[in-house]
C-alpha cells in the first residue's frame, strides 16, 4: 500500500485557488504570446509585400489634354524601365484608378466628361537587391515629367512597423509581469503552506529529513498544481484564438494579413503551461529551501 | 571539528535565550558518556525542554559549545546536521505524531527519511509496534488512539532507526503506572545495548525507583546528581525540584 504523503499540502486552500490562478495568468500570458508572434509576423510581411516596390505618381498634364497625360506617362514609363534593378513598370489602368477613386468621388470620375485633372499611377517592382536610389530617381524623372512624385512606401511603412513594434514591447512587457505575478503568487501561497505544516516541517528537520527532502514534496506539489492551471490555461487560450481567428477570417482587409499561427507558433503559446509549471515547481523549491536555510 | 571521543554530548558553559528574552539557561556544562542514563529534573519553566532542545538541536545556543557525537556543532557543515540529528531519537512531550498518517507510517518516517527501502520499513515497523503492544492499531490514525496508545507510538518512532542517543520529554506523563513502569524497562533495556538515555521527567517514582543519575535544572542552572541522592523530603521541596 502507497503511503500518504508526509505533508497533506493537497488539503491546503492554495491547493483549491492556484491551480486557477496559474490558469488565468497562463490564459493571459499565451494571449500575450500569440499577439507577440503575430504582430511580429505581420511586421515581416508587410515588410516583404512592400520593400521591392515603387509607386510613381504622375500629375496630370497641365493642359489638362488626356493625350498629353498619357505622353508624359510614357515618358515616365520609358525612364523607368531603363532604369537599371527595375524589373517591370506599369501604369495603373484608369479602371482601375476609377475604382480606387469611387468611394469618395463616385464612378466615372476619370472619364472626359467630367475631365477631372486625375493623376496617372505607376507600379513599380524592383529587384530587392538593387539598391536603388530613389531620390535620384525621382530627380531624373521630375526633369523629364515635372509633378512626379516617388514613393518608397518607406515613410508610412515604418511609422505601421514602429506602432507594431511598440505593440509587441507592451505584450512582451505584459508577458514579464504575469511570469513575476506568477512568481509572487507561488512564492505566497509555498509561504502559507510552510506556515501551515511548521510543526510537522520542524517534525522532519529533528527526526533528520535533509531539507531536499521537504523541498521535494513541495517540488512535485506545486508542479501538479502548475501543469494542472497551465493546460488549463493554454486549452482556453486555444479556443480564445480560434474563435479570433475565426472572428478576424471574417474582415476583409488587404493590410491586415490572416492570423492564422504557424505549428511553432503554436508550439510556443503551447509552451506557455510547460513554463507555467517550471516556474511554479522551481519558485516553491527555492522558497522552501530558503525558509529551511533558515532553521538551526 | 571532532571533540572529546567518548562523550555522545557534551556542553560548555552553555547560555540560551530567545530573542531579547532573559536567558533560560545560564553556563550549563555537561557530559553525557555513551551508555550512560539519565533522568532529567527541575520545576515547570526550570528549562528542561530547551535543554532538550539544544540537545537534538532544534536550537542554537546564545553561547557556549555543544559537540554531538564528538561534532562541534558550531562548526559543523550545515548540510552534516541531518545525518548526526539521526543518530538521536526524541520522544516529545506532545507526541508530535502526525495525525493524517497511520500509527506505522508514523514509526516509519525516520526510516524513511534517512532513505530505507520499503522492505525494511515493512519488516521493522510492524514488529516494533507489536513490541510496544500496538500490533492491533498499526493502520489506525493518531486520533483514534488513546493518550497511552500515542505515547507508544511516539516511543516507538524515537526508537525504530536505532538512535544511539534517546531524549525522551516526560515520556510516563500520559500513561498508567503500569505503562510507565514498562516503558522505562523498555528505555533500560535500550540502555543495556547502548543506547545513551535521556528521560526528562517530573515523576517522582521513576526517579526512585530506577538507580540513574540525575541532571537538575534550577532557576536556569543544571547540577548533575549522582543516582540514590536523597531526594527532599517535604512535597513542597518536591515540587521545587519539580518532582510529584
Amino acid at each position: 500500500m502507497p503511503s500518504a504523503p508526509v505533508l497533506p499540502l493537497t488539503r491546503d486552500a492554495s491547493s483549491r485557488f492556484l491551480p486557477w490562478l496559474i490558469a488565468f495568468m497562463v490564459w493571459l500570458a499565451a494571449m500575450a504570446m500569440a499577439a507577440v508572434l503575430v504582430l511580429s509576423s505581420f511586421g515581416n510581411q508587410w515588410r516583404s509585400n512592400l520593400t521591392g516596390t515603387l509607386t510613381v505618381q504622375i500629375a496630370a498634364a497641365p493642359d489638362g489634354q488626356p493625350a498629353t497625360s498619357e505622353q508624359r506617362l510614357n515618358r515616365a514609363l520609358d525612364i523607368l524601365r531603363k532604369t537599371p534593378g527595375v524589373t517591370n513598370a506599369e501604369a495603373l489602368p484608369l479602371k482601375r484608378i476609377s475604382d480606387l477613386l469611387a468611394p469618395w468621388l463616385g464612378r466615372d470620375v476619370v472619364t472626359e466628361t467630367l475631365g477631372l485633372p486625375i493623376p496617372r499611377l505607376i507600379d513599380v517592382k524592383i529587384q530587392p537587391e538593387a539598391n536603388i536610389d530613389v531620390a535620384a530617381l525621382w530627380e531624373r524623372l521630375n526633369k523629364e515629367v515635372d509633378g512626379t512624385q516617388v514613393d518608397d512606401h518607406g515613410a508610412w511603412l515604418d511609422r505601421l512597423i514602429a506602432l507594431a513594434g511598440a505593440v509587441e514591447a507592451i505584450a512582451l512587457a505584459v508577458l514579464g509581469l504575469i511570469s513575476i505575478a506568477a512568481i509572487a503568487t507561488v512564492v505566497f501561497a509555498t509561504r502559507t503552506s510552510l506556515t501551515i505544516h511548521r510543526d510537522v516541517i520542524e517534525l522532519l528537520h529533528v527526526i533528520g529529513a535533509k531539507d531536499e527532502y521537504v523541498a521535494d514534496q513541495f517540488h512535485w506539489h506545486a508542479l501538479n498544481l502548475g501543469l494542472k492551471g497551465g493546460i488549463a490555461g493554454v486549452l482556453l487560450a486555444t479556443a480564445t484564438l480560434l474563435g479570433l481567428g475565426s472572428l478576424w477570417s471574417g474582415v476583409e482587409s488587404s493590410l491586415l494579413p490572416p492570423i492564422s499561427l504557424k505549428i511553432w507558433q503554436w508550439a510556443c503559446v503551447l509552451s506557455v503551461a510547460l513554463a507555467a509549471a517550471g516556474i511554479s515547481t522551481v519558485t516553491a523549491r527555492i522558497t522552501v529551501l530558503r525558509a529551511l536555510g533558515r532553521m538551526p | 571539528m571532532v571533540l572529546g571521543g567518548g562523550d555522545v554530548i557534551r556542553f560548555q558553559n552553555v547560555g540560551i535565550r530567545y530573542g531579547l528574552g532573559p536567558e533560560i539557561l545560564h553556563d550549563v556544562s555537561l557530559r553525557l558518556e555513551e551508555g550512560s542514563f539519565h533522568f532529567l529534573t527541575g520545576a515547570s519553566g526550570a528549562g528542561k525542554s530547551s535543554l532538550l532542545r539544544l540537545m537534538y538541536l532544534a536550537n542554537q545556543p546564545s553561547r557556549g559549545l555543544i559537540s554531538l557525537f564528538g561534532h562541534d556543532i558550531a562548526t559543523t557543515p550545515k548540510r552534516d546536521l541531518p545525518g548526526l540529528r539521526r543518530q538521536v531519537g526524541v520522544v516529545f512531550q506532545d507526541f508530535r505524531l502526525i495525525d493524517h498518517l497511520t500509527a506505522m507510517e508514523n514509526v516509519a518516517l525516520p526510516l524513511r527519511v534517512a532513505g530505507a527501502s520499503e522492505d525494511q520499513v515493512r519488516e521493522h515497523v510492524p514488529e516494533l509496534l507489536s513490541w510496544v503492544g500496538l500490533s492491533d492499531q498499526i493502520d489506525a490514525r493518531p486520533p483514534t488512539l488513546s493518550g497511552g496508545q500515542k505515547q507508544r507510538v511516539a516511543i516507538a518512532r524515537a526508537i525504530i532507526a536505532r538512535p544511539k542517543l534517546l531524549l525522551a520529554d516526560e515520556p510516563t506523563g500520559n500513561v498508567d503506572e503500569h505503562i510507565a513502569m514498562r516503558l522505562m524497562h523498555l528505555f533500560e533495556e535500550l540502555n543495556k545495548i547502548g543506547t545513551t538515555v535521556v528521560v526528562a521527567t517530573h515523576n517522582k517514582a521513576l526517579v526512585t525507583g530506577f538507580a540513574h543519575p540525575r541532571l537538575h535544572l534550577a532557576k536556569g542552572e543544571l547540577k548533575v546528581l549522582k543516582a540514590g541522592m536523597p531526594l527532599p523530603e517535604n512535597d513542597d521541596e518536591a515540587e521545587s525540584e519539580g518532582l510529584q
